[in-house]
Parts: structure tokens; sequence; C-alpha cells
């Protein structure tokens, strides 16, 4: 017990000086560099435009469109040069195709299982050995395809040549695959429990359900993750720069080495080419044209979606 | 318009329909065959998993040798236990005892029997570190301006659609991008095929996630914790920095590792940039070329001798225990800093 008095406390009207202005600049100043900091996306995707679109244009100048689309051998760094960007594209085409083979069925049915079938427990367990395969980087898939794979196809192809598309294909299939089951386990599972609960009333298996009623009513997001499998496929460089080879072939035989767009940018990149050379141009071409077709599969994608979209509360 | 009356129904009148049968056994059967398949692709795709692991396990691991103390013999790196540490071209003999690290602590060389990957894991660590130091603080701003400040409008409505094309485009084009932005056309400030132009060009690559997952976390924050805030007079930036941040920050740093770690095992973009292969020395400024795992394992693989690609697997070993150590930390951030708000 203190016997003396206290001192009173200052009134509150000294402590409690806000500096309003102060705070309203602030607010600015974080508000406005924040603002910038969103427009870098925005100037990443004007920056790829423009530095696309301007060495294509210089390119453009040397080689026609027409050139471009119809020659049927691509040599550009020979004296005699091709530009046939459809022997390009036949390889990443074909590649693509091979592993969107594989990753459709594993993905979607991974997912299902996953999704359906799987205990909460082995699917918590499961769902991160999926990520991890996910995020694997590619080189390692690469060196997987050419020193693991390739040479194990071959015990059973014997004309399968050391490059290959087939054993790039498979491995690229396998690297999109946990892209594949991941998103479109997301899309089954949101689905909601009463459509299946319906579906059981009317008398249907599991798997009836499931193939009649759960995976139409999940198809845009199954769909949406089909296409940037496919996307990531085609974008796809260390797989095929590694397995399948560097020789620029048009046709569709997986047994032999070719040359995707994204391998020839690499091999050309790796080549001391200086800027402002027809070498250096052509690959701002080819980049172009792999641009042009991942943002049409983008563009497809969210119409799709947008299209198909069931909507359940 | 009238509905179709169904006609008046006898009890004794209903036959079952002819044409309708079960067959249940053979439709169990088939959903047994289905189910079967479905653990099968699972199977399937953790077969790989595994495979693919214990090939690189096999070929690799007997490349590694437990680091020994030695003297320093001209240049071979090694970390003395006196300043200055690392000596990376010992010149001259000292005699001086300083710690050597085969493969881990050795530069590219021709010989694969003498090549390590120096070079190699510190221009992974130097990317990283400026990764981080770039992506960080713009990728959560432009998550925290999209989340918290802006108005539903049509320009941040073109920022949203913009930043998740950006996702689909393709790493490579990103590099190109890094070819004409970076190396070309800001020369003078990143000193071409650098290690600031390869930090940069990674950094656009994964501004996307940590946008993304910025956002992701920011919206998680529940509205009252902002009411509350606001309530006692608090500006928008105050509440922010003082109630949701620390909240959201554990999904915000969570992302930024996921990001950082796709950032680190990304070969394409870095080749298109030229970032070279053949480095023996340390990246020692901004401007420095550089090399990074993933190039090095490129490089490796992509030679004709094997005794290279018993390198290459023993780089992948590497290169996936520093993918795995960081995922550890992003679970064990993510684990420490969750608080439970409800």
């Amino acid at each position: 017990m203190t016997s003396e008095i206290s001192p009173s406390p200052p009134p509150l009207t000294d402590l409690w000086r806000p500096n309003r202005q102060l705070n309203r600049w602030i607010e600015l100043g974080v508000k406005s560099v924040f603002a910038l900091f969103a427009f870098v996306s925005v100037a990443t995707t004007i920056g790829i435009v423009l530095s696309l679109i301007f060495e294509t244009f210089e390119f453009s100048q040397e080689v026609s469109l027409w050139q471009f689309l119809t020659d049927t051998k691509w040599t550009p760094l020979f004296a005699s040069a091709q530009f046939g960007i459809f022997v390009l594209i036949s390889a990443t085409v074909m590649t693509s195709a091979i592993a969107i083979t594989v990753a459709l069925p594993l993905g979607l049915l991974s997912a299902v299982y996953l999704s359906e079938y799987a205990p909460s427990k082995l699917r918590s367990f499961l769902k991160p050995i999926l990520e991890i395969l996910a995020g694997v980087p590619t080189v390692v898939f690469g060196y997987f395809a050419l020193l693991f794979v390739t040479p194990l196809l071959q015990k059973f192809i014997p004309n399968l040549q050391g490059f290959n598309a087939l054993s790039a294909g498979l491995v690229l299939g396998v690297s999109i695959t946990p892209l594949v089951a991941s998103l479109s386990e997301d899309a089954i599972y949101a689905v909601p429990q009463s459509l299946r609960d319906g579906s059981y009333a009317l008398g249907a298996t599991k798997r009836e359900t499931i193939i009649s009623v759960v995976l139409p009513a999940a198809l845009s997001g199954i769909v949406a993750s089909l296409i940037l499998a496919i996307s990531r496929a085609i974008g796809e460089t260390m797989i095929v720069t590694l397995a399948a080879g560097q020789n620029p072939r048009l046709g569709l035989n997986p047994f032999v080495p070719v040359m995707t767009m994204t391998a020839y940018i690499v091999q050309v990149s790796l080549g001391d080419t200086p800027a402002g050379s027809l070498a250096y141009k052509t690959i701002f071409a080819v980049g172009m044209t792999l641009f042009v077709i991942t943002l049409g599969l983008n563009i497809f994608s969210y119409w799709f979606v947008r299209r198909f979209r069931e909507k359940y509360e | 318009m009238t509905r179709p009356v169904a006609p008046p129904v006898q009890e004794d009148s209903i036959e079952p329909a002819n044409n309708f049968e079960p067959n249940i056994s053979r439709r169990y059967l088939i959903d047994k065959i289905f189910v079967s398949l479905t653990w099968l692709a699972v199977a399937i795709s953790t077969a790989v998993l595994a495979a693919l692991l214990i090939d690189v396990l096999i070929d690799g691991l007997p490349r590694f040798s437990w680091p020994f103390i030695g003297t320093d013999v001209k240049d071979a790196p090694c970390l003395r236990l006196t300043p200055p540490f690392l000596v990376t071209h010992p010149s001259e003999f000292t005699g001086a005892a300083c710690l050597k690290w085969p493969f881990i602590m050795d530069f590219p060389s021709r010989r694969p029997e003498e090549a390590g990957l120096l070079s190699a894991l510190i221009g992974t660590v130097y990317v990283m570190l400026l990764i981080a130091a770039i992506a960080f603080p713009v990728g959560v701003g432009a998550g925290i301006f999209l989340e918290e400040f802006a108005t539903d409008n049509w320009w941040t409505r073109a920022i949203e659609i913009n930043i998740s094309n950006l996702a689909g485009v393709p790493s490579i084009i990103y590099g190109l991008l890094g070819l004409a932005a970076f190396v070309r056309f800001m020369a003078p400030v990143t000193g071409g095929r650098s290690l600031i132009t390869g930090a940069l060009t990674l950094s656009l690559l994964i501004l996307p996630v940590i946008i993304v997952a910025t956002r992701e976390a920011l919206r998680a924050v529940p509205d009252s914790l902002r009411q509350a805030g606001f309530a006692l007079g608090a500006t928008r930036w105050q509440v922010i920095w003082s109630h949701v941040l620390p909240v959201a920050m554990p999904g915000i740093l969570t992302g930024t590792i996921l990001g950082l770690s796709r950032a680190i095992g990304e070969t394409a973009p870095l080749i298109t940039i030229g970032a070279l292969t053949f480095i023996s020395f340390l990246p020692d400024s901004l401007q420095s070329p550089f090399t990074v795992l993933p190039i090095q394992i490129y490089n490796w693989v992509s030679r004709p001798q094997p005794a290279f690609h018993v390198n290459a697997a023993a780089g992948i070993i590497v290169l996936m225990v520093v993918l795995l150590f960081m995922n550890a930390t992003a679970i064990f951030l993510r684990n420490k800093f969750q608080q439970k708000i409800r």
C-alpha cells in the first residue's frame, strides 16, 4: 500500500498523436510500389511478345513466310539453307503425342484411384509422392530417358537408335503424368457427393457412377489439366534435347533421332551465335511458333472451361 | 401444354420388363477390373519414380568419397582452416593443411575422374539467393496489391488473366526473353551472360508462382482480422503489415520455396541466355559468368564417354539433395509458423 498519491496519468491527448499525413503518404507510396510490382507481370508478357515479334520480323525480311511453311528440310546453318518449320513441328507433335498417350491413361486413372478408391491415409501418402515426381527437374528425366529407358527399349526393339523420339516421348509422358493426375484429382474431388449418391440410388455400381456421372461432371477440369499437360509437353526442352537427338527430320518414325523446336533453340544457344546473325533470328522465329501454339492451346482451354464448366453449390 | 397422364396402374398387371437384366455379377467383375486398372496406374507412376531414383543412386553414389584433410596443391580448390578459408586456385605450395572433398570441391575438367561441380554448386546457391532477393519482394508485393489494394476493374482482371497465361508459357520462351532483354538490350547493366541475367530471367519465370501463392495465403486470412484493425483506426497498409502478413507468411513462404525449387531445376532458359558450361572459377560479382547444377549435369549427360555419365548421376544426386533440403525447409516453416486463426 502506498500512501503517496500516484501522479495522475498524462492526458490522453498528449499520447495520441497520429501522424495522419505521414500515414497517408506511406499508404500511397506502398500502394504505388506494389502496383508497379503487379505491372511487372504485364511487362513480362509485353517483353516476350515484343522481343519475339521484333526478331521474327527481322527473320521474315530474309526468309519468306511461304518458305518457312513449305520447305521440307530444316537446314538453316547450311550453305543451301532451308527453313521448313514443319520438320521441327512434326518432331514436337510426335514426342508430345507419345507423351499424352502415356500421361492421359496413367494420370486420369491415378486421379480416379486417389479421389474415389484410395483410403484417406493412402491418399495423404500418395499425393506428396506425385508432387515429388512433379518437382523432379527435367534434366534428370532426360538422363533417365537417354541412359535407362533407351537401353531398356533396345532389348525389345533392335532397330531403335541411341537417340529416338520413342523413349523421349515415353519419359516426357511420365514427367507430365503428375500434373494430369494432380489437377484432374482436384476436379474429380470437387464433384459433390450428392451426384454419386443419386447414381447409387438408381442402382449403378461404383465404376458406372464414376464413368457416367463423376467424370462427365468433372470434364472441364480434366480437359483443362490435359491441355496444360500438352502445352507443357510441347514446350518441354531437356528431355527431348537429351534423348530425342539433334537431327531435323520430317516424318513420324519414332525409332530414329529427330529434332524438336525446343531442341533446335538449345542447339543454337549452345554454339556461339552472334546477335543479328540469321541463326540468332531463327531461334526467335521458332520461339514465336512455339509461343503461338501454346497460346492457342491456352485460349482453347480457357474457352472450353468457360463453356463446359458445371457449377454446383 | 398438357402433361401426359400416366395410365392407371393396377397392382397385378405389373410384369417385369423382359429387356432389363441387372447382370450384377458381370458388372461387378468389370468394376473389379476397373479398380485394378486405376491401382495399376498409381503403381506404375510410383515404380517409375523408384526406378529413376535407384538408377541414379546406383550410377552416381560410387563417384562420391569422404572429405579429407590434405595439403594444398597447385590449382586444386580446398577449404583452409584459417582465413581466407576457400582457396580456389592456390598458386603456390604452402603446405598448409586444408580440407578437400573430391567431386564436390573440384572444378569441371576434361578428365572425368578429376571433374567436379564446385562452380555449379556455388553458382546454384548464388542464383537461388538472388532470385529470392528479387522475386520474393516483387511477387509478394504484387500479390498484396491484387488481393488487398486493387479494386475489381478491367485493369486488375487483365493482370489476373495475364498471370494465369504466363504460367502456361514454356520456360524456354523466358530464356528467349532473357536473351533479348537482359543479355542484349540491358547489356551495360547486366554484363551480358551473367549471374544477374540468369537470376532476373528465372525470377520472371517463378513470379506467377509466388503471386498466386501469396494471393491464396492472403485469401485464407479471415476478414474479421482486417475489420478489427480498421476499427482501431489503422490504415490499410498498417493492417496488412501488422495483422494480415504475419498470419499469411507460412503460406507465402511455402509458395516461394516451391517456386525457388522449380527455378533451380530449370535448365532450358539458362542455356538459352548462354550460361556457360565450362567455368573453372567462382563468380565474384553480379556480372560474372556462371554455371549451375542442371547445366553442368546436362553437359555431362550429353557427352559420349560413360565416365561423364557417372558424374552426371552424381550431380543429379547433389541436385536432388538440394531440392529435398528446400522442400523440407518449406514443410518445416509451414509447421513452425502455422497459427490457428479461427
